[in-house]
Protein backbone atom coordinates (compact mmCIF):
# COMPACT_ATOMS: atom_id res chain seq x y z
CA UNK A 1 0.00 0.00 0.00
CA UNK A 2 2.60 2.53 1.08
CA UNK A 3 4.63 1.94 -2.07
CA UNK A 4 1.89 3.53 -4.15
CA UNK A 5 1.52 6.54 -1.88
CA UNK A 6 4.18 8.85 -3.23
CA UNK A 7 3.66 9.98 -6.81
CA UNK A 8 0.16 8.67 -7.36
CA UNK A 9 -0.24 6.84 -10.65
CA UNK A 10 -2.01 9.19 -13.05
CA UNK A 11 -3.33 6.78 -15.59
CA UNK A 12 -4.34 3.18 -15.60
CA UNK A 13 -6.72 1.60 -13.17
CA UNK A 14 -4.16 0.68 -10.57
CA UNK A 15 -4.27 2.07 -7.05
CA UNK A 16 -6.70 4.95 -7.18
CA UNK A 17 -9.16 6.52 -9.54
CA UNK A 18 -8.07 9.80 -11.13
CA UNK A 19 -9.35 13.03 -9.58
CA UNK A 20 -8.73 16.76 -10.04
CA UNK A 21 -8.55 17.28 -6.28
CA UNK A 22 -5.00 17.67 -5.01
CA UNK A 23 -3.37 16.40 -1.86
CA UNK A 24 -3.93 12.67 -2.11
CA UNK A 25 -0.30 11.70 -1.63
CA UNK A 26 0.20 14.19 1.19
CA UNK A 27 -2.90 13.30 3.19
CA UNK A 28 -2.78 9.54 2.71
CA UNK A 29 0.96 9.52 3.33
CA UNK A 30 0.51 11.45 6.55
CA UNK A 31 -2.42 9.26 7.61
CA UNK A 32 -0.49 6.05 7.13
CA UNK A 33 2.72 7.34 8.72
CA UNK A 34 0.88 8.69 11.76
CA UNK A 35 -1.12 5.48 12.12
CA UNK A 36 2.05 3.40 11.87
CA UNK A 37 3.94 5.44 14.44
CA UNK A 38 1.18 5.75 17.02
CA UNK A 39 -0.74 2.49 16.64
CA UNK A 40 0.93 -0.08 14.40
CA UNK A 41 4.55 -0.09 15.59
CA UNK A 42 3.58 -0.19 19.30
CA UNK A 43 1.18 -3.07 18.64
CA UNK A 44 3.93 -4.89 16.73
CA UNK A 45 6.21 -4.39 19.74
CA UNK A 46 3.56 -6.15 21.81
CA UNK A 47 3.31 -9.02 19.34
CA UNK A 48 7.09 -9.44 19.23
CA UNK A 49 7.37 -9.48 23.01
CA UNK A 50 4.72 -12.22 23.30
CA UNK A 51 6.10 -14.18 20.37
CA UNK A 52 9.51 -14.24 22.07
CA UNK A 53 8.11 -16.89 24.41
CA UNK A 54 7.50 -19.43 21.66
CA UNK A 55 4.18 -21.24 21.28
CA UNK A 56 4.69 -23.49 24.30
CA UNK A 57 5.81 -20.73 26.64
CA UNK A 58 2.97 -18.53 25.41
CA UNK A 59 0.39 -21.24 26.03
CA UNK A 60 1.79 -21.89 29.51
CA UNK A 61 1.69 -18.22 30.43
CA UNK A 62 -1.78 -17.72 28.95
CA UNK A 63 -3.26 -20.67 30.81
CA UNK A 64 -1.77 -19.70 34.18
CA UNK A 65 -4.51 -20.14 36.80
CA UNK A 66 -4.59 -16.48 37.86
CA UNK A 67 -4.64 -15.30 34.23
CA UNK A 68 -7.52 -17.63 33.39
CA UNK A 69 -9.31 -16.49 36.54
CA UNK A 70 -8.95 -12.82 35.57
CA UNK A 71 -10.05 -13.48 31.99
CA UNK A 72 -13.06 -15.40 33.26
CA UNK A 73 -14.06 -12.59 35.62
CA UNK A 74 -13.71 -10.00 32.84
CA UNK A 75 -15.62 -11.93 30.21
CA UNK A 76 -18.41 -13.24 32.43
CA UNK A 77 -19.14 -9.87 34.04
CA UNK A 78 -18.95 -8.11 30.65
CA UNK A 79 -21.37 -10.65 29.21
CA UNK A 80 -23.89 -10.12 32.02
CA UNK A 81 -23.56 -6.31 31.88
CA UNK A 82 -23.98 -6.27 28.09
CA UNK A 83 -27.05 -8.49 28.43
CA UNK A 84 -28.65 -6.12 30.96
CA UNK A 85 -27.70 -3.14 28.79
CA UNK A 86 -29.35 -4.69 25.75
CA UNK A 87 -32.66 -5.01 27.59
CA UNK A 88 -32.70 -1.53 29.11
CA UNK A 89 -30.81 0.09 26.25
CA UNK A 90 -33.41 -1.13 23.75
CA UNK A 91 -36.19 0.10 26.04
CA UNK A 92 -34.54 3.52 26.41
CA UNK A 93 -33.94 3.81 22.66
CA UNK A 94 -37.59 2.88 22.06
CA UNK A 95 -38.88 5.43 24.55
CA UNK A 96 -36.62 8.18 23.18
CA UNK A 97 -37.54 7.55 19.53
CA UNK A 98 -41.22 6.71 19.78
CA UNK A 99 -42.63 8.74 22.66
CA UNK A 100 -42.88 12.45 23.30
CA UNK A 101 -42.64 13.57 26.90
CA UNK A 102 -41.30 16.56 28.80
CA UNK A 103 -37.53 16.46 29.30
CA UNK A 104 -36.99 13.99 26.48
CA UNK A 105 -34.12 15.94 24.92
CA UNK A 106 -32.33 16.27 28.25
CA UNK A 107 -32.85 12.55 28.87
CA UNK A 108 -31.41 11.94 25.41
CA UNK A 109 -28.37 14.11 26.11
CA UNK A 110 -27.64 12.47 29.47
CA UNK A 111 -27.32 9.04 27.82
CA UNK A 112 -23.90 10.14 26.55
CA UNK A 113 -22.65 10.94 30.06
CA UNK A 114 -20.47 7.80 30.26
CA UNK A 115 -18.68 8.92 27.06
CA UNK A 116 -17.86 12.25 28.67
CA UNK A 117 -17.29 11.40 32.33
CA UNK A 118 -13.73 10.23 33.04
CA UNK A 119 -13.72 6.59 34.08
CA UNK A 120 -11.85 7.20 37.35
CA UNK A 121 -14.52 9.71 38.38
CA UNK A 122 -17.26 7.22 37.55
CA UNK A 123 -15.37 4.57 39.51
CA UNK A 124 -15.12 6.47 42.79
CA UNK A 125 -18.68 7.79 42.44
CA UNK A 126 -20.11 4.30 41.90
CA UNK A 127 -18.09 3.02 44.84
CA UNK A 128 -19.47 5.80 47.05
CA UNK A 129 -23.02 4.78 46.09
CA UNK A 130 -22.69 1.01 46.30
CA UNK A 131 -20.33 0.68 49.28
CA UNK A 132 -22.11 -0.68 52.38
CA UNK A 133 -22.33 2.88 53.71
CA UNK A 134 -23.48 4.36 50.38
CA UNK A 135 -26.96 5.38 49.25
CA UNK A 136 -27.79 2.07 47.54
CA UNK A 137 -25.27 -0.12 49.34
CA UNK A 138 -26.94 0.72 52.67
CA UNK A 139 -30.28 -0.62 51.39
CA UNK A 140 -28.81 -4.04 50.66
CA UNK A 141 -26.27 -4.25 53.50
CA UNK A 142 -28.81 -5.23 56.22
CA UNK A 143 -29.92 -8.28 54.23
CA UNK A 144 -26.32 -9.30 53.73
CA UNK A 145 -25.97 -8.36 50.04
CA UNK A 146 -22.73 -6.69 49.16
CA UNK A 147 -22.47 -4.91 45.82
CA UNK A 148 -19.22 -2.96 45.96
CA UNK A 149 -16.06 -5.06 46.34
CA UNK A 150 -17.75 -8.07 44.67
CA UNK A 151 -18.25 -9.10 41.02
CA UNK A 152 -21.70 -7.48 41.22
CA UNK A 153 -19.93 -4.13 41.55
CA UNK A 154 -17.95 -4.90 38.39
CA UNK A 155 -21.21 -5.57 36.53
CA UNK A 156 -22.65 -2.24 37.76
CA UNK A 157 -19.59 -0.33 36.51
CA UNK A 158 -19.77 -2.11 33.14
CA UNK A 159 -23.48 -1.29 32.83
CA UNK A 160 -22.60 2.37 33.38
CA UNK A 161 -19.91 2.52 30.70
CA UNK A 162 -21.70 0.27 28.19
CA UNK A 163 -25.19 1.77 28.18
CA UNK A 164 -24.63 4.54 25.58
CA UNK A 165 -23.12 2.05 23.12
CA UNK A 166 -26.36 0.06 23.06
CA UNK A 167 -28.72 3.06 22.99
CA UNK A 168 -26.75 4.94 20.33
CA UNK A 169 -26.52 1.88 18.09
CA UNK A 170 -30.23 1.07 18.22
CA UNK A 171 -31.61 4.63 18.13
CA UNK A 172 -30.77 5.56 14.51
CA UNK A 173 -32.00 2.19 13.20
CA UNK A 174 -35.24 2.50 15.12
CA UNK A 175 -35.74 5.93 13.57
CA UNK A 176 -35.41 4.38 10.14
CA UNK A 177 -37.90 1.55 10.69
CA UNK A 178 -40.75 2.58 8.48
CA UNK A 179 -44.17 3.13 9.93
CA UNK A 180 -45.80 1.42 6.96
CA UNK A 181 -44.70 -2.06 7.98
CA UNK A 182 -46.31 -1.52 11.37
CA UNK A 183 -49.48 -0.28 9.73
CA UNK A 184 -49.50 -3.27 7.40
CA UNK A 185 -49.02 -5.59 10.33
CA UNK A 186 -51.88 -3.95 12.24
CA UNK A 187 -54.14 -4.05 9.18
CA UNK A 188 -53.51 -7.76 8.83
CA UNK A 189 -54.87 -8.26 12.32
CA UNK A 190 -51.72 -8.49 14.41
CA UNK A 191 -51.95 -7.26 17.97
CA UNK A 192 -49.56 -4.51 18.98
CA UNK A 193 -47.51 -7.05 20.92
CA UNK A 194 -47.23 -9.30 17.86
CA UNK A 195 -46.23 -6.36 15.70
CA UNK A 196 -43.45 -5.43 18.11
CA UNK A 197 -42.10 -8.93 18.65
CA UNK A 198 -42.54 -10.24 15.11
CA UNK A 199 -42.06 -7.17 12.93
CA UNK A 200 -40.07 -4.50 14.73
CA UNK A 201 -37.69 -6.51 16.92
CA UNK A 202 -36.43 -8.72 14.06
CA UNK A 203 -35.45 -5.66 12.05
CA UNK A 204 -33.65 -4.30 15.09
CA UNK A 205 -31.75 -7.53 15.70
CA UNK A 206 -28.55 -6.53 13.85
CA UNK A 207 -28.44 -3.23 15.74
CA UNK A 208 -29.08 -4.97 19.05
CA UNK A 209 -26.32 -7.50 18.33
CA UNK A 210 -23.92 -4.73 17.34
CA UNK A 211 -24.77 -2.76 20.48
CA UNK A 212 -24.28 -5.89 22.55
CA UNK A 213 -20.88 -6.55 20.97
CA UNK A 214 -19.74 -2.94 21.45
CA UNK A 215 -20.85 -2.82 25.10
CA UNK A 216 -19.27 -6.22 25.71
CA UNK A 217 -15.97 -5.21 24.11
CA UNK A 218 -15.89 -1.99 26.09
CA UNK A 219 -16.66 -3.84 29.31
CA UNK A 220 -13.92 -6.41 28.81
CA UNK A 221 -11.28 -3.73 28.28
CA UNK A 222 -12.54 -1.32 30.93
CA UNK A 223 -10.21 -0.45 33.79
CA UNK A 224 -10.76 2.93 35.44
CA UNK A 225 -14.35 2.67 36.53
CA UNK A 226 -13.95 -0.91 37.76
CA UNK A 227 -10.84 -1.07 39.91
CA UNK A 228 -12.32 1.10 42.66
CA UNK A 229 -15.54 -0.85 43.03
CA UNK A 230 -14.24 -4.36 42.30
CA UNK A 231 -12.33 -5.24 45.45
CA UNK A 232 -9.71 -6.82 43.19
CA UNK A 233 -9.48 -10.23 44.85
CA UNK A 234 -7.60 -12.71 42.60
CA UNK A 235 -9.88 -15.40 41.09
CA UNK A 236 -13.00 -13.56 42.34
CA UNK A 237 -13.03 -9.93 41.34
CA UNK A 238 -9.70 -9.32 39.64
CA UNK A 239 -10.22 -8.24 36.02
CA UNK A 240 -7.77 -8.98 33.20
CA UNK A 241 -6.73 -5.33 32.57
CA UNK A 242 -5.86 -5.00 36.27
CA UNK A 243 -3.73 -8.15 36.10
CA UNK A 244 -1.84 -6.60 33.16
CA UNK A 245 -1.24 -3.55 35.33
CA UNK A 246 -0.07 -5.69 38.27
CA UNK A 247 2.32 -7.68 36.03
CA UNK A 248 3.78 -4.38 34.80
CA UNK A 249 4.32 -3.17 38.36
CA UNK A 250 6.24 -6.40 38.97
CA UNK A 251 8.31 -5.64 35.82
CA UNK A 252 6.98 -8.90 34.38
CA UNK A 253 6.65 -7.38 30.90
CA UNK A 254 6.31 -10.75 29.19
CA UNK A 255 3.49 -11.83 31.50
CA UNK A 256 1.68 -8.54 30.83
CA UNK A 257 2.19 -8.93 27.07
CA UNK A 258 0.71 -12.42 27.02
CA UNK A 259 -2.53 -11.34 28.75
CA UNK A 260 -2.71 -8.29 26.49
CA UNK A 261 -2.23 -10.42 23.37
CA UNK A 262 -4.98 -12.84 24.38
CA UNK A 263 -7.35 -9.93 25.08
CA UNK A 264 -6.49 -8.23 21.79
CA UNK A 265 -7.05 -11.42 19.78
CA UNK A 266 -10.48 -11.78 21.35
CA UNK A 267 -11.44 -8.15 20.79
CA UNK A 268 -10.29 -8.28 17.17
CA UNK A 269 -12.48 -11.33 16.72
CA UNK A 270 -15.34 -9.28 18.20
CA UNK A 271 -14.60 -6.41 15.80
CA UNK A 272 -14.68 -8.85 12.92
CA UNK A 273 -18.01 -10.22 14.17
CA UNK A 274 -19.46 -6.69 14.36
CA UNK A 275 -18.41 -6.04 10.76
CA UNK A 276 -20.02 -9.30 9.67
CA UNK A 277 -23.27 -8.40 11.47
CA UNK A 278 -23.34 -5.01 9.78
CA UNK A 279 -22.58 -6.42 6.34
CA UNK A 280 -25.34 -8.99 6.89
CA UNK A 281 -27.85 -6.37 8.02
CA UNK A 282 -27.05 -4.14 5.04
CA UNK A 283 -27.69 -7.05 2.71
CA UNK A 284 -30.84 -8.12 4.50
CA UNK A 285 -32.46 -4.83 5.42
CA UNK A 286 -30.74 -2.37 3.14
CA UNK A 287 -29.39 -0.30 5.98
CA UNK A 288 -26.79 -0.58 8.64
CA UNK A 289 -24.50 2.07 9.85
CA UNK B 1 -32.59 13.64 14.15
CA UNK B 2 -36.11 12.35 14.21
CA UNK B 3 -37.72 15.13 12.26
CA UNK B 4 -39.29 12.73 9.79
CA UNK B 5 -41.05 10.78 12.47
CA UNK B 6 -41.83 13.56 14.87
CA UNK B 7 -45.00 14.57 13.07
CA UNK B 8 -46.14 11.01 12.56
CA UNK B 9 -45.64 9.73 16.06
CA UNK B 10 -47.45 12.64 17.69
CA UNK B 11 -50.86 11.15 18.14
CA UNK B 12 -53.06 9.86 20.91
CA UNK B 13 -54.24 6.32 20.26
CA UNK B 14 -53.52 4.41 17.09
CA UNK B 15 -53.02 0.83 16.04
CA UNK B 16 -49.34 1.54 15.56
CA UNK B 17 -48.69 2.85 19.02
CA UNK B 18 -49.19 1.80 22.60
CA UNK B 19 -51.85 3.08 24.96
CA UNK B 20 -50.94 6.14 26.97
CA UNK B 21 -50.69 4.01 30.13
CA UNK B 22 -48.22 1.58 28.62
CA UNK B 23 -46.22 4.51 27.26
CA UNK B 24 -45.92 6.11 30.68
CA UNK B 25 -44.97 2.81 32.33
CA UNK B 26 -42.17 2.29 29.77
CA UNK B 27 -41.03 5.90 30.10
CA UNK B 28 -41.04 5.42 33.88
CA UNK B 29 -38.89 2.27 33.74
CA UNK B 30 -36.44 3.91 31.32
CA UNK B 31 -36.21 7.00 33.48
CA UNK B 32 -35.66 5.10 36.74
CA UNK B 33 -32.93 2.97 35.14
CA UNK B 34 -31.24 6.05 33.68
CA UNK B 35 -31.51 7.91 37.00
CA UNK B 36 -29.98 5.06 39.01
CA UNK B 37 -27.24 4.20 36.54
CA UNK B 38 -26.29 7.67 35.22
CA UNK B 39 -27.64 10.48 37.40
CA UNK B 40 -26.81 9.06 40.82
CA UNK B 41 -23.07 8.79 40.18
CA UNK B 42 -23.04 12.31 38.79
CA UNK B 43 -24.85 13.61 41.86
CA UNK B 44 -22.60 11.58 44.18
CA UNK B 45 -19.47 13.30 42.81
CA UNK B 46 -20.70 16.79 43.73
CA UNK B 47 -22.32 15.61 46.97
CA UNK B 48 -19.10 14.00 48.21
CA UNK B 49 -16.96 16.89 47.01
CA UNK B 50 -18.97 19.39 49.05
CA UNK B 51 -19.58 17.06 52.01
CA UNK B 52 -17.11 18.93 54.23
CA UNK B 53 -18.05 22.41 53.13
CA UNK B 54 -16.88 24.88 50.53
CA UNK B 55 -13.65 25.75 52.31
CA UNK B 56 -12.37 22.17 52.25
CA UNK B 57 -13.50 21.93 48.65
CA UNK B 58 -11.54 24.96 47.49
CA UNK B 59 -8.55 24.10 49.67
CA UNK B 60 -8.35 20.75 47.85
CA UNK B 61 -8.39 22.50 44.47
CA UNK B 62 -5.66 25.06 45.19
CA UNK B 63 -3.39 22.49 46.80
CA UNK B 64 0.04 22.37 45.14
CA UNK B 65 -0.13 18.85 43.68
CA UNK B 66 -3.71 19.33 42.53
CA UNK B 67 -2.66 22.48 40.67
CA UNK B 68 0.23 20.61 39.07
CA UNK B 69 -2.16 17.85 38.01
CA UNK B 70 -4.57 20.37 36.46
CA UNK B 71 -1.72 22.03 34.55
CA UNK B 72 -0.40 18.68 33.30
CA UNK B 73 -3.86 17.58 32.15
CA UNK B 74 -4.35 20.83 30.21
CA UNK B 75 -0.88 20.55 28.68
CA UNK B 76 -1.38 16.94 27.57
CA UNK B 77 -4.73 17.76 25.97
CA UNK B 78 -3.23 20.85 24.32
CA UNK B 79 -0.66 18.64 22.57
CA UNK B 80 -2.68 15.49 21.89
CA UNK B 81 -5.91 17.05 20.59
CA UNK B 82 -4.34 19.28 17.87
CA UNK B 83 -2.24 16.36 16.63
CA UNK B 84 -5.33 14.20 16.31
CA UNK B 85 -7.15 17.08 14.58
CA UNK B 86 -4.41 17.27 11.93
CA UNK B 87 -4.58 13.51 11.55
CA UNK B 88 -8.38 13.56 11.38
CA UNK B 89 -8.34 16.22 8.65
CA UNK B 90 -5.70 14.39 6.62
CA UNK B 91 -7.39 11.01 6.96
CA UNK B 92 -10.85 12.29 6.08
CA UNK B 93 -9.50 14.26 3.10
CA UNK B 94 -7.75 11.18 1.72
CA UNK B 95 -10.70 8.88 2.42
CA UNK B 96 -13.63 11.11 1.51
CA UNK B 97 -12.27 12.92 -1.55
CA UNK B 98 -10.63 9.99 -3.32
CA UNK B 99 -11.41 6.45 -4.41
CA UNK B 100 -8.61 4.00 -3.80
CA UNK B 101 -8.05 0.35 -3.00
CA UNK B 102 -8.09 -0.69 0.62
CA UNK B 103 -10.19 2.28 1.74
CA UNK B 104 -12.66 0.25 3.79
CA UNK B 105 -9.78 -1.51 5.46
CA UNK B 106 -8.16 1.82 6.32
CA UNK B 107 -11.40 3.03 7.93
CA UNK B 108 -11.52 -0.13 10.04
CA UNK B 109 -7.90 0.40 11.08
CA UNK B 110 -8.62 3.96 12.21
CA UNK B 111 -11.30 2.66 14.59
CA UNK B 112 -8.91 0.03 15.93
CA UNK B 113 -7.86 1.90 19.12
CA UNK B 114 -11.49 1.80 20.29
CA UNK B 115 -11.30 -1.96 20.62
CA UNK B 116 -8.02 -1.91 22.53
CA UNK B 117 -8.24 -1.83 26.32
CA UNK B 118 -6.80 1.44 27.70
CA UNK B 119 -4.35 -0.52 29.84
CA UNK B 120 -3.03 -2.23 26.70
CA UNK B 121 -2.76 1.18 24.98
CA UNK B 122 -0.37 2.17 27.75
CA UNK B 123 1.37 -1.20 27.87
CA UNK B 124 2.49 -1.04 24.23
CA UNK B 125 4.50 2.12 24.95
CA UNK B 126 6.05 0.56 28.04
CA UNK B 127 7.21 -2.32 25.82
CA UNK B 128 8.46 0.10 23.17
CA UNK B 129 10.33 2.50 25.46
CA UNK B 130 10.77 0.64 28.74
CA UNK B 131 13.63 -1.40 30.15
CA UNK B 132 14.66 -4.21 27.82
CA UNK B 133 13.49 -2.36 24.73
CA UNK B 134 15.75 -1.02 22.02
CA UNK B 135 14.39 2.52 21.84
CA UNK B 136 14.23 3.36 25.55
CA UNK B 137 17.94 3.10 26.43
CA UNK B 138 18.85 4.67 23.06
CA UNK B 139 16.74 7.78 23.72
CA UNK B 140 17.88 7.88 27.31
CA UNK B 141 21.51 8.14 26.18
CA UNK B 142 20.45 11.38 24.50
CA UNK B 143 18.71 12.54 27.65
CA UNK B 144 15.18 11.97 26.36
CA UNK B 145 12.82 10.32 28.84
CA UNK B 146 9.64 8.95 27.32
CA UNK B 147 8.29 6.65 29.99
CA UNK B 148 7.26 8.13 33.34
CA UNK B 149 7.45 11.56 31.71
CA UNK B 150 5.38 13.90 29.54
CA UNK B 151 6.09 12.26 26.12
CA UNK B 152 4.80 8.88 27.31
CA UNK B 153 1.63 10.42 28.73
CA UNK B 154 1.04 12.34 25.50
CA UNK B 155 1.61 9.23 23.35
CA UNK B 156 -0.80 7.12 25.41
CA UNK B 157 -3.39 9.89 25.25
CA UNK B 158 -3.01 10.20 21.48
CA UNK B 159 -3.48 6.44 21.17
CA UNK B 160 -6.78 6.33 23.05
CA UNK B 161 -8.19 9.49 21.39
CA UNK B 162 -6.86 8.59 17.94
CA UNK B 163 -10.16 7.89 16.10
CA UNK B 164 -12.40 10.63 17.57
CA UNK B 165 -11.91 13.45 15.05
CA UNK B 166 -11.41 11.21 12.01
CA UNK B 167 -14.57 9.17 12.58
CA UNK B 168 -16.66 12.34 12.88
CA UNK B 169 -15.22 13.87 9.72
CA UNK B 170 -15.02 10.87 7.39
CA UNK B 171 -18.79 10.23 7.05
CA UNK B 172 -19.50 13.97 6.99
CA UNK B 173 -17.03 14.68 4.19
CA UNK B 174 -18.17 11.59 2.29
CA UNK B 175 -21.71 12.97 2.46
CA UNK B 176 -20.62 16.33 1.12
CA UNK B 177 -18.85 14.85 -1.88
CA UNK B 178 -16.32 16.69 -3.99
CA UNK B 179 -18.51 19.14 -5.94
CA UNK B 180 -17.64 22.25 -3.90
CA UNK B 181 -13.91 21.55 -4.10
CA UNK B 182 -14.04 20.90 -7.84
CA UNK B 183 -15.85 24.19 -8.35
CA UNK B 184 -13.25 26.08 -6.30
CA UNK B 185 -10.40 24.43 -8.20
CA UNK B 186 -11.94 25.16 -11.57
CA UNK B 187 -12.24 28.82 -10.55
CA UNK B 188 -8.49 28.90 -10.02
CA UNK B 189 -8.10 28.26 -6.30
CA UNK B 190 -5.12 26.18 -5.30
CA UNK B 191 -5.31 23.19 -2.97
CA UNK B 192 -4.71 25.08 0.28
CA UNK B 193 -7.16 27.84 -0.63
CA UNK B 194 -9.76 25.22 -1.43
CA UNK B 195 -9.20 23.54 1.90
CA UNK B 196 -9.24 26.71 4.02
CA UNK B 197 -12.06 28.56 2.23
CA UNK B 198 -14.33 25.78 1.02
CA UNK B 199 -13.82 22.51 2.85
CA UNK B 200 -13.10 23.81 6.35
CA UNK B 201 -16.18 26.09 6.52
CA UNK B 202 -18.27 23.12 5.34
CA UNK B 203 -17.07 20.83 8.09
CA UNK B 204 -16.46 23.28 10.94
CA UNK B 205 -19.31 22.13 13.19
CA UNK B 206 -18.55 18.48 12.65
CA UNK B 207 -14.90 19.21 13.40
CA UNK B 208 -15.83 21.04 16.60
CA UNK B 209 -18.01 18.09 17.58
CA UNK B 210 -15.11 15.68 17.13
CA UNK B 211 -12.74 17.99 19.01
CA UNK B 212 -15.15 18.16 21.96
CA UNK B 213 -15.33 14.38 22.30
CA UNK B 214 -11.61 13.98 21.70
CA UNK B 215 -10.82 16.59 24.34
CA UNK B 216 -13.14 15.09 26.95
CA UNK B 217 -11.47 11.71 26.54
CA UNK B 218 -7.97 13.21 26.47
CA UNK B 219 -8.47 15.05 29.75
CA UNK B 220 -10.23 12.13 31.40
CA UNK B 221 -8.11 9.20 30.26
CA UNK B 222 -7.06 7.03 33.16
CA UNK B 223 -6.01 3.45 32.31
CA UNK B 224 -3.54 4.16 29.52
CA UNK B 225 -1.99 7.10 31.33
CA UNK B 226 -1.78 5.19 34.63
CA UNK B 227 0.46 2.61 32.97
CA UNK B 228 2.98 5.04 31.45
CA UNK B 229 2.97 7.84 34.01
CA UNK B 230 4.85 6.25 36.90
CA UNK B 231 2.64 8.47 39.11
CA UNK B 232 5.32 10.83 40.37
CA UNK B 233 3.38 13.23 42.55
CA UNK B 234 3.33 16.80 41.27
CA UNK B 235 5.17 15.79 38.08
CA UNK B 236 3.53 13.02 36.11
CA UNK B 237 0.09 12.75 37.71
CA UNK B 238 -2.75 13.99 35.56
CA UNK B 239 -6.07 14.91 37.18
CA UNK B 240 -7.61 11.42 36.98
CA UNK B 241 -4.43 9.90 38.43
CA UNK B 242 -4.36 12.47 41.22
CA UNK B 243 -7.98 11.57 41.97
CA UNK B 244 -6.97 7.92 42.32
CA UNK B 245 -3.99 8.67 44.56
CA UNK B 246 -6.02 10.89 46.88
CA UNK B 247 -8.79 8.31 47.01
CA UNK B 248 -6.40 5.48 47.86
CA UNK B 249 -4.93 7.63 50.64
CA UNK B 250 -8.40 7.84 52.18
CA UNK B 251 -8.59 11.52 51.33
CA UNK B 252 -11.97 11.05 49.68
CA UNK B 253 -13.13 14.66 49.95
CA UNK B 254 -10.07 15.96 48.10
CA UNK B 255 -10.41 13.17 45.54
CA UNK B 256 -14.03 14.07 44.88
CA UNK B 257 -13.23 17.80 44.79
CA UNK B 258 -10.80 17.23 41.93
CA UNK B 259 -13.20 14.70 40.40
CA UNK B 260 -15.96 17.32 40.43
CA UNK B 261 -13.86 19.50 38.10
CA UNK B 262 -13.69 16.57 35.67
CA UNK B 263 -17.42 15.97 36.09
CA UNK B 264 -18.01 19.64 35.32
CA UNK B 265 -15.92 19.23 32.17
CA UNK B 266 -18.10 16.26 31.23
CA UNK B 267 -21.25 18.31 31.76
CA UNK B 268 -19.94 21.22 29.70
CA UNK B 269 -18.98 18.75 26.96
CA UNK B 270 -22.47 17.26 26.99
CA UNK B 271 -24.17 20.66 26.88
CA UNK B 272 -22.01 21.90 23.99
CA UNK B 273 -22.39 18.60 22.16
CA UNK B 274 -26.18 18.67 22.51
CA UNK B 275 -26.27 22.34 21.49
CA UNK B 276 -24.31 21.45 18.34
CA UNK B 277 -26.66 18.56 17.61
CA UNK B 278 -29.77 20.69 18.06
CA UNK B 279 -28.50 23.78 16.29
CA UNK B 280 -26.39 22.30 13.50
CA UNK B 281 -27.86 18.79 13.35
CA UNK B 282 -27.82 18.77 9.55
CA UNK B 283 -24.23 19.92 9.29
CA UNK B 284 -22.97 17.16 11.57
CA UNK B 285 -25.71 14.80 10.47
CA UNK B 286 -23.44 12.09 9.17
CA UNK B 287 -21.93 11.80 12.62
CA UNK B 288 -24.05 8.91 13.87
CA UNK B 289 -22.38 6.88 16.59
Amino acid sequence: MSAAVSPAPRKGLSFRQPSVIPGFGLTLGFTISYFSLIILIPLIALAIRSAGLGPEGFWKAATDARVLGALRVSFVTALIAAGINVVFGTLIAWVLVRYRFPGRRIFDAIIDLPFALPTAVAGIALTAIYAPSGAIGAIFAPIGWRIAYTPVGIVIAMIFIGLPFVVRTIQPILEEVSNEVEEASATLGASRFQTITKVILPSLTPAILTGFALAFARGVGEYGSIIFIAGNIPFVSEIAPLLIYIRLQEFNYVGASVIATVMLLISFAMLFAINLIQAWSRRRYGYGH
Amino acid sequence: MATKLRARTHRRISPTSESRLVQWILIGIAFVFMAIILLMPLYAVFHEALAKGLNTFFAALVEKDAQAAIRLTLLVAAIAVPLNVVFGLAASWAIAKFEFKGKAFLITLIDLPFSVSPVISGLVYVLLFGAGSFLGPFLKSYGIEVLFALPGIVLATIFVTFPFVARELIPLMQDQGTGDEEAALSLGANGWQTFWRVTLPNIKWGLLYGVLLCNARAMGEFGAVAVVSGKIRGQTTTMPLQVEMLYNEYNATAAFALASLLALLALVTLVLKSALEWRYGDEIAASGK
